[in-house]
């Protein structure tokens, strides 16, 4: 079993602090190589130090200039950090250029800055495990703050920050008018919220605008969580006007807006602090156990997917391929929901068995 | 199609070491590559051999192409390729120059450790299928 030692002194180097073993072992869980998942679950033992930060928003909006200034400043305090950076492939080649890299300059030459490219390459929902898996990594390694940076484009790369326990989103100023913000989908994930390019015109009203959307968002929520809750559990008595004592969300934080200009660093220390508040808030408020648990139980539901879609598989084949099945639906001879029975009924009936 | 299928990709990093800041080629290296399937990160301009050495190691590439035209691969190379052994980089990654080279130098970086030099002109079918012929597994 060569692999299974090659893998077993992939291990042991990465957690000496090599960096061509982690490279590598990153590298093996994008592949799905042979025998990944025994490498990744050899980590778990080694994890749960690292601060986890996802950083998204729309193409443009300066995200690796930022994570670049990040990294900078945590390296000042003496902190190492690795990155994920996230880019699309192409749905027809798989090719991508993964181009994040390049803004990275203020950490050019120091290996305490572990910055990886990461495609897509073009899977639904296996993006996500790939990414959570090499946080793992990062985190095994030693790494203190690990950030994941992604475009705010699609659902799948909503997933992967949620892999974070905090996420901020880059809100560029001018980015749209107040239906924009009003839509659903990344602006809901949000615990913190910058305005980067913070010196261009239209920030102020970006900032506005981010202000009473998550002030809306609040009401929204908090109306929600006391809906079944008796007598003061919504104070009706409170005026709610007041930035300080607007309404919180369910989780007691309030998402914060922070303005920056990356190209220069101005903001980013006031960021990095708000991002540690929103640490201290999850660790004493007992939401970092919280989302611990909900990434373990959504982790362990994939993999158990991934398991069943591949018996799945075997099972299509042995019913005479997806083609055949296909085929067979077409012509009217079966139906979609027949054929599904059909081919899950072994698989059912191991599970019926008694005993 | 199964979830746990393995997905091997081709990382290919598109470096522009030395002080030279043409980067066309290099450009149409990247895309091209693109559309072949590759995943290709680009360095930028004017990186230094050290930066070059980081990235290559730390994205665990299985090719590294370095576009040259300043004439200063003698001195560059070198250091990269030293850099990338000092990380246990070298043995299993591809070194492709791209640039003018001339034929003495060429033969002098092959033997160095650089696998094939492509100067102007080289139709770029032929560095993709080096590429693919080429590149070590992962």
């Amino acid at each position: 079993m060569s692999a299974e030692h090659e893998h077993a002194d992939l291990v042991a180097d990465l957690l000496e602090g090599k960096h061509r073993a982690l490279a590598r072992v990153i590298t093996k869980i994008e592949n799905r190589a042979p025998g990944y998942r025994d490498l990744v679950s050899q980590l778990h033992d080694h994890t749960g130090d690292a601060e986890v930060i996802g950083i998204t928003g729309s193409p443009g909006a300066g995200k690796s200039t930022l994570v670049d200034k990040m990294a900078d400043y945590y390296r000042d305090r003496g902190e190492t950090v690795g990155v994920i950076a996230v880019d699309p492939s192409s749905p027809f080649t798989g090719g991508a250029v993964l181009g994040d890299r390049i803004r990275m300059a203020s950490n050019v030459g120091d290996m305490d800055v572990f910055f990886r490219s990461m495609s897509a390459r073009g899977s639904l929902g296996g993006l996500s495990t790939a990414t959570t898996d090499a946080v793992k990594a990062l985190d095994a390694f030693g790494k203190d703050k690990v950030i994941i940076e992604t475009v705010g484009a699609g659902q799948n790369e909503i997933d992967i920050v949620k892999s974070a326990d905090t996420v901020a989103v880059l809100v560029p100023p001018g980015s749209g008018d107040d239906v924009q913000m009003l839509k659903a989908g990344i602006l809901e994930i949000g615990d913190v919220f910058v305005v980067n390019k913070a010196d261009l015109d239209g920030a102020d009203r970006t900032v506005q605008e981010l202000r009473e959307m998550v002030h809306m968002q609040n009401d929204h929520t908090a109306g929600l969580a006391t809906g079944h809750h008796g007598a003061g559990g919504l104070p009706a008595d409170e005026s709610g006007d007041d930035d300080t004592t607007g309404d919180e969300a369910a989780d007691g934080w309030e998402p914060q807006i922070v303005e920056t200009v990356a190209e220069s660093g101005e903001g980013v220390e006031r960021l990095v602090e708000t991002l540690a508040d929103h640490r201290a808030h999850l660790e004493s408020s007992g939401m970092l156990a919280e989302k611990e648990r909900m990434r373990y139980a959504e982790e362990i539901r994939n993999l158990l997917r991934e398991d069943v879609g591949d018996m799945l598989e075997g099972e299509i084949e042995r019913h005479g391929g997806m083609d055949d099945l296909v085929e067979r639906v077409r012509k009217r001879e079966t139906d979609p929901y027949s054929v599904a029975d059909e081919v899950i009924a072994p698989i059912e009936d191991c599970l019926d068995e008694p005993e | 199609m199964s979830a746990d299928q393995e997905q091997q990709s081709i990382r290919c990093l598109v470096a522009k070491v030395g002080l030279d800041g043409h980067d066309r080629g290099a450009h149409v290296i990247a895309r091209a590559f693109r559309d072949a399937g590759f995943e290709v990160i680009y360095s930028g301009l004017h990186n230094a051999p050290d930066e070059i050495v980081q990235a290559a190691v730390q994205e665990d590439v299985n090719v590294l192409g370095i576009s040259i035209l300043s004439g200063a691969h003698n001195t560059l190379v070198p250091k990269i390729i030293d850099g990338l052994k000092e990380y246990d980089a070298f043995e299993d990654t591809l070194i492709l120059v791209g640039g003018v080279v001339p034929d003495d130098d060429k033969a002098e970086l092959k033997e160095m450790g650089v696998a094939e030099v492509f100067g102007p002109g080289t139709p770029m079918e032929e560095t993709i299928e080096f590429v693919r012929e080429n590149a070590p597994e992962r």
